[in-house]
């Protein structure tokens, strides 16, 4: 598990008195249909971008909130890691970009039928959100509104 | 704060009607947060898959969270487990 300790003393300080935020009422939405007649779509909050796109804006406080569309034939290769945490060890994420967008193991499992398909879009975010007021109220459901429009059926979700 | 995002994005997926299962990398934030699917892994922030350039244990780690959404739950939610690794 990640624990707490892994963090230096004033992360875990801050972390201690943050007032997470709590999912209440939490909505559910069984799975419709068979994993393997299910389209699905990846988010991650690793800060991930391709070249051609901006970076993450480390400066705005409260954290960036904004989003990038990551194509499913993306090269891993190519996603570039601007998380702005400095609380956790980058190296895992820069040498294989599976560890967070696992695109390539998503694909092996179509071929393997345990996934009926990939999306043609994935959603990044920058994790390191304090002040999550615009997330919630604009950009979550922005990219819940595209994932709709590309009837995904199941998204799997994965921080650093 | 990674743990948080993804748990909010994932709420709101999930009210707009699709089934969504997020990884965790602290237990103790997740139970706090709530997030509809949730799946802790025992690995250190930086490494939600476990090993990089390590296709079998990050199958493993992508299996166990899939079969989060196949299960169906007696109460209410949110569904929350830990991932067992196999030695």
């Amino acid at each position: 598990m990640g624990e707490l300790s892994e963090f230096s003393i004033s992360v875990r300080l801050f972390l201690k008195t943050y007032k997470w935020r709590r999912i209440d009422p939490v909505p559910w939405t069984p799975l419709k249909k068979p994993l393997n007649e299910c389209r699905m779509a990846l988010v991650s909050s690793a800060g991930f971008v391709l070249p051609d796109q901006e970076p993450f804006d480390e400066s705005i406080r409260g954290g960036d909130t904004s989003f990038r569309e990551i194509p499913g034939d993306v090269n891993v290769m190519d996603l570039v890691d601007t998380h702005r945490s400095t609380s956790f060890d980058h190296t895992g994420i820069r040498q294989d970009a599976n560890l967070a967008f696992p695109i390539d193991r998503i694909k092996e499992l179509v071929k393997l039928n345990r996934i009926g398909s990939v999306n043609h879009r994935h959603f990044s975010f920058m994790g390191s959100i304090t002040a999550p007021g615009r997330l919630i109220q604009f950009t979550a459901p922005e990219v819940a509104r595209l994932l709709v429009e590309d009837s995904v059926d199941a998204v799997l979700l994965i921080p650093v | 704060m990674c743990n948080q995002t993804v748990s909010l994005v994932a709420a709101e997926i999930e009210r707009q009607g699709i089934s969504t299962v997020v990884i965790q990398l602290l237990r103790e934030v997740a139970i706090q947060i709530r997030p509809p699917r949730a799946l802790f892994v025992p690995f250190r922030h930086g490494y939600p898959l476990d090993i990089p350039g390590d296709p079998k244990r990050q199958h493993a780690v992508l299996d166990a969270a899939l079969r989060l959404l196949e299960e169906r739950i007696p109460g209410e939610p949110p569904l929350l487990r830990s991932f067992r690794q196999e030695k």
